[in-house]
């Protein structure tokens, strides 16, 4: 359970992961705003409770791993990173910009605390599962979080993982789902595209334990963790029910905030609305 | 550097391949704790249970499921395990191919990619399971390291030095019997060509399958005055520029040999070498861009036209463009 303090502490740092992409984002023809906005309340409760890490040596060997399968959603990730020391704000402001070690899609020979190279979506999936088995292996309790899109879950590889990942009983895996219901073509929810239908009970289905949470609602996602770390024997999936674009009214359930840019006015707006909120907490 | 010595007499193995594979797996593993290997679904055709056996918790069979496979190998690698990774030939390279791409090579990884059945040698199982596209898949991929190892003596020294060697690594592994080149004991420098007969009128350069049957070439054209260099390039990258220029400036015509299709092939890798430098006449023995197909390996050599008698008639056709 988390304290009151802790609720706004954990609240107000994902707002300002928030701030800190549209402010990456802004300079740039586009990125990839949506989904970005949509994950930062389950990485402020993993970096602000949940991980085990250290900014001064990020492969430190007792740290817990995190694999961001959707690897365009970098920004939220460095956004995360810099707030918590592993390399300075400035930084955040060479997003895509040559020479920079802040890439669209995560890549872990380039920034610190990126554990592993995503983008191919569906891959970090398997590569996520392949960290597990080896700390398994040598019989340490790091874990590995996975983070996972929903549009992502329609590749292939995600549940042939899914279906070994169960059979080697990896229960130092706890794969999150950003169930944010969009994708670049439309709906994920409904037969526009590809309906993804049921997650947990697909995972479920898989051997996992589910849960599902509102993925905003920080209190939620910290006790789906807590339920998963202590699952034994099998990987753990929380679906974290989210909105696209999360935190400005031009990019909320909007199908084009997946990759958009801002125009003058519109960063001023979205920046003064986040604030706002962050001001009720 | 090579050190090796070439049997007096090139015969049969007596042994399989996969059995020296999995005996020299299970020997490096004992000594080196990260060594895992992961397949998919094909350890009891590669005869890799024995490894198993040994190692149960370092054995990683994810059914049928080669992207998986793959992707899990890397992660296992990113962790610190030195991952070797089986299947067929086909579904390691063409359909594991974006996973060897990005989580593989791009994510530098560490990851042992075994392919086998060759070429022709998929034999029974036919087109779909031919690989003769493998190594130019893999050749396509920045830092890959491509090696095609001709026998046995060949295999349990290069397995050895790859396991010791960071990065991505594709061999291509005969499964089951191939001809002996090379005595035990001998070893090999990965991108460095063996020159395995010395000639001036040109040179046979040749890869797995092919090596035998360059040799037998080079016999039959001995026998007619031609003498013919033979090398045997089992790194097709990074490919032994050298050894390629001077074959050009010392036989002046060369003639690739190889059970892949031509077509991002040896032949191409070494073409690509040659116009960069001195161009000398070329003739590629290999897969004409055709699919493979099913039948026994002795009516495969001649229908894709992979015998000593093709080496022969195409190293008078590249003396004769001279």
């Amino acid at each position: 359970m988390l304290t009151k303090d802790e609720v706004r502490e954990i609240r107000i740092f994902s707002k300002k992961v928030q701030m800190e992409v549209c402010k990456m984002i802004a300079p740039l023809p586009a990125g990839h705003l949506g989904g970005s906005l949509s994950i930062a309340d389950a990485l402020s409760v993993l970096y602000n409770r949940q991980m085990k890490f250290d900014p001064q040596n990020p492969k430190w060997d007792g740290r817990d791993w995190l694999v961001m399968s959707k690897g365009h959603c970098g920004p939220a990730l460095y956004a995360t990173l810099a707030l918590k020391g592993f390399f300075p704000k400035e930084m955040l402001q060479t997003l895509n910009q040559p020479h920079t070690d802040l890439p669209s899609h995560c890549d872990r020979n380039h920034t610190p605390g990126i554990d592993m190279t995503t983008g191919s979506l569906g891959q970090g999936a398997s590569t996520a599962a392949g960290v597990a088995y080896g700390l398994k292996l040598d019989k340490k309790d790091n874990r590995v979080f996975l983070i996972l899109g929903d549009g992502e879950i329609q590749e292939g590889q995600v549940w042939e993982m899914a279906m070994t990942a169960a059979t080697k009983h990896l229960d130092n895996l706890i794969a999150l789902v950003d169930y944010n219901k969009l994708q670049i073509d439309g709906r994920t929810d409904n037969d526009e595209v590809c309906n993804v239908g049921d997650i947990a009970a697909k995972f479920t289905a898989f051997n996992w334990y589910a849960q599902s949470v509102d993925g905003h609602d920080v209190e939620a996602i910290d006790a789906a963790i807590e339920k998963a770390k202590a699952n034994k024997g099998t990987p753990s999936v929380i679906v974290l029910s989210t909105v696209k674009g999360k935190g400005w009214d031009k990019s909320e359930n909007a199908v084009g905030s997946h990759s958009r840019g801002f125009k003058p006015e519109e960063l001023e707006d979205a920046l003064a609305q986040m604030q706002a909120e962050l001001d009720t907490y | 550097m090579n050190n090796f010595k070439v049997c007096d007499r090139i015969e049969k193995e007596s042994g399989e391949m996969r059995k020296a594979f999995c005996q020299v797996l299970i020997d490096l593993a004992k000594e080196d704790p990260r060594i895992v290997l992961l397949d998919a679904d094909l350890m009891g055709a590669m005869g890799t249970k024995p490894f198993q056996k040994e190692f149960p918790e370092r054995t990683i069979d994810c059914g049928v499921q080669e992207a998986n496979t793959v992707g899990m190998a890397c992660g296992l690698s990113i962790e610190g395990k030195v991952p070797f990774v089986h299947t067929f030939g086909p579904f390691v390279t063409r359909r594991a191919a974006d996973q060897v791409f990005i989580s593989g090579a791009y994510n530098k990884a560490n990851v042992k990619l075994i392919g086998s059945d060759p070429g022709i040698t998929a034999s029974y199982n036919g087109g779909t399971h031919m690989p003769f596209e493998d190594m130019g898949i893999m050749r396509g991929m920045p830092t890959m390291t491509i090696i095609e190892p001709t026998d046995i003596a060949m295999l349990r020294d290069i397995v050895k030095q790859v396991a010791g060697i960071y990065g991505m690594f594709y061999l291509r592994l005969v499964r089951k019997g191939c001809m002996k080149v090379y005595e035990d004991g001998s070893t090999f420098e990965i991108g460095k060509a063996a020159l395995l007969r010395d000639g001036t009128d040109a040179t046979v350069i040749a890869s797995g399958y092919c090596v035998a049957e360059a040799l037998s070439a080079a016999d039959m054209l001995a026998a007619e005055g031609i003498s013919v260099r033979v090398l045997n390039m089992f790194t097709w990258k990074p490919i032994d520029e050298a050894a390629i220029k001077a074959a050009a400036a010392e036989t002046g015509a060369i003639i690739t040999a190889e059970n892949h299709n031509v077509i991002n092939g040896l032949g191409s890798a070494v073409a690509e070498v040659l116009v960069k430098n001195k161009p000398c006449p070329v003739e590629m023995v290999g897969v004409q861009d055709e699919f493979g197909e099913v039948g026994p390996e002795s009516y495969l050599r001649e229908r894709f036209n992979l015998t000593d008698n093709d080496i022969a008639a195409a190293v008078k056709k590249a003396i004769a463009r001279k």
